[in-house]
C-alpha cells in the first residue's frame, strides 16, 4: 500500500540525516572555547567556498552579524554538538572569528556589569 | 534593536563580548515566561546531546552507537550595545542534567532563582547549586494569580536563605517587573564585587 513504506519517517522519528552523518563522522576534538554564548562572526568571504559544505555556508551566511553558538544551533535547528564541530572547522580555516565569555565567572569586570545594568534599564 | 558597527577602526571585525544570566527554578515557576517578557527576540530553542550516563557529548564520533538523549534549552537575547550582548538561559526542566547546569553556569554573571510559593521545594536544588559554586544569585518570587500572597520575609524564612541574598516579588509576565528582577541581580553581583575589592 502506497505510503506505508515511509510510515516511520515523521517528526517524532527525528532528523533523517543523523548528526554524525552531517559532520562526516570526523574525529577532531571540539574547540574548547566554544561555549553556549561564545560570539561567532564570519569573515567577509570564506577562503575557499567550494570546499565547504552546505551547513558551513549556512553558518557563514548567518554569522554576517555576530551570533552566539546557541543562536547558530537554534537557527540551523541542529544539536549544539554538531554546530560546535562545524564551527571548529571554520575557526581552523580562519573563516570565522570568535569571542568567548569571561573566564573568571565570579569576578566579572565592573565596567561590563555597569554597561549591562544601564542596558537592561534602558530596554 | 541596536545597530551593530561592522568594524573597529583599522578594519578588525567587531565581535561583541557575551554576558550570560541563568534563569533557574523548579518546573513551572515561570522561567521561559520571564525570558519571553524581556527578550528582544522570541525565545530560541536549542538542544544538546547527552549520553545515557548524563555526560555531555564532546564529539560526534561513535554517536551512532551510543544511547543519547537530548536536553532542551530555551534562551533569549538583549543587545546591550554594539560591544555587549546579554543572554538569558533557562535551566532545563529536569534537575538531573547537571552537566548542562555546569555549562549554563560557566561564565554567568549571576542567576535568578524563580520561586512558586505553592511549590517552594522545587527551587531548593537551584539554590543549593548556585550557593555551592559561589555564583551570585537572587530569589524572585513569581506571584501567580490565585496563589496565596506571602510576604517577602515569610518566603525568605521558608527558603532559609541568607539576609544578604536579595529577594524580590515579581510577575514574570510583566516586562517592567522582569526588568526589575534583572536589575536587582546585576546590582547584587556588583555589590559582591565591591565587597571583595
Amino acid at each position: 500500500m502506497n505510503g506505508r513504506e515511509d510510515w516511520w519517517y515523521d517528526e517524532a522519528a527525528g532528523p533523517l540525516v543523523r548528526p554524525y552523518a552531517m559532520v562526516r563522522g570526523r574525529t577532531r576534538p571540539l574547540r574548547p572555547e566554544l561555549h553556549l554564548v561564545t560570539q561567532v562572526r564570519a569573515m567577509p568571504s570564506p577562503s575557499d567556498p567550494d570546499s565547504l559544505s552546505v551547513e558551513h555556508l549556512e553558518i557563514m551566511e548567518l554569522c554576517r552579524r555576530p551570533l552566539s553558538v546557541a543562536e547558530v544551533a537554534a537557527y540551523l535547528d541542529v544539536p549544539l554538538v554538531v554546530v560546535k564541530v562545524l564551527l571548529s572547522d571554520l575557526i581552523q580555516r580562519g573563516d570565522v572569528v570568535i569571542r568567548d565569555p569571561s573566564r573568571a565567572p565570579v569576578v566579572p569586570d565592573r565596567n561590563l556589569l555597569q554597561a549591562v545594568l544601564d542596558g537592561v534599564r534602558g530596554i | 534593536m541596536v545597530s551593530v558597527e561592522s568594524e573597529r577602526p583599522g578594519g578588525e571585525l567587531l565581535v561583541p563580548t557575551p554576558v550570560k544570566i541563568v534563569i533557574a527554578g523548579g518546573f513551572g515557576t515561570g522561567k521561559t515566561t520571564l525570558v519571553n517578557s524581556v527578550s528582544e527576540i522570541p525565545p530560541l530553542h536549542t538542544e544538546e546531546l547527552l549520553t545515557e550516563a548524563g555526560v555531555g557529548v564532546d564529539d560526534v564520533v561513535g554517536l551512532e552507537n551510543k544511547e543519547t538523549t537530548t536536553v532542551a534549552l530555551d534562551f533569549g537575547r538583549i543587545t546591550i550595545n554594539p560591544e555587549v550582548v546579554l543572554y538569558l538561559f533557562g535551566t532545563p526542566g529536569q534537575n538531573r542534567f547537571w552537566f548542562m547546569w555546569d555549562e549554563l553556569a560557566y561564565g554567568a554573571i549571576g542567576a535568578v532563582i524563580l520561586v512558586d510559593t505553592r511549590r517552594l521545594d522545587s527551587s531548593f536544588p537551584s539554590i543549593d547549586f548556585f550557593e555551592r559554586r559561589g555564583i551570585p544569585f537572587i530569589i524572585a518570587v513569581n506571584c501567580f494569580e490565585g496563589a496565596h500572597q506571602y510576604g517577602a520575609e515569610e518566603v525568605r524564612r521558608a527558603l532559609d536563605v541568607d539576609d544578604a541574598i536579595p529577594l524580590v516579588l515579581c510577575d514574570a509576565r510583566d516586562r517592567e517587573s522582569s526588568k526589575t528582577v534583572l536589575v536587582s541581580l546585576i546590582q547584587h553581583t556588583m555589590d559582591r564585587l565591591d565587597a571583595m575589592a
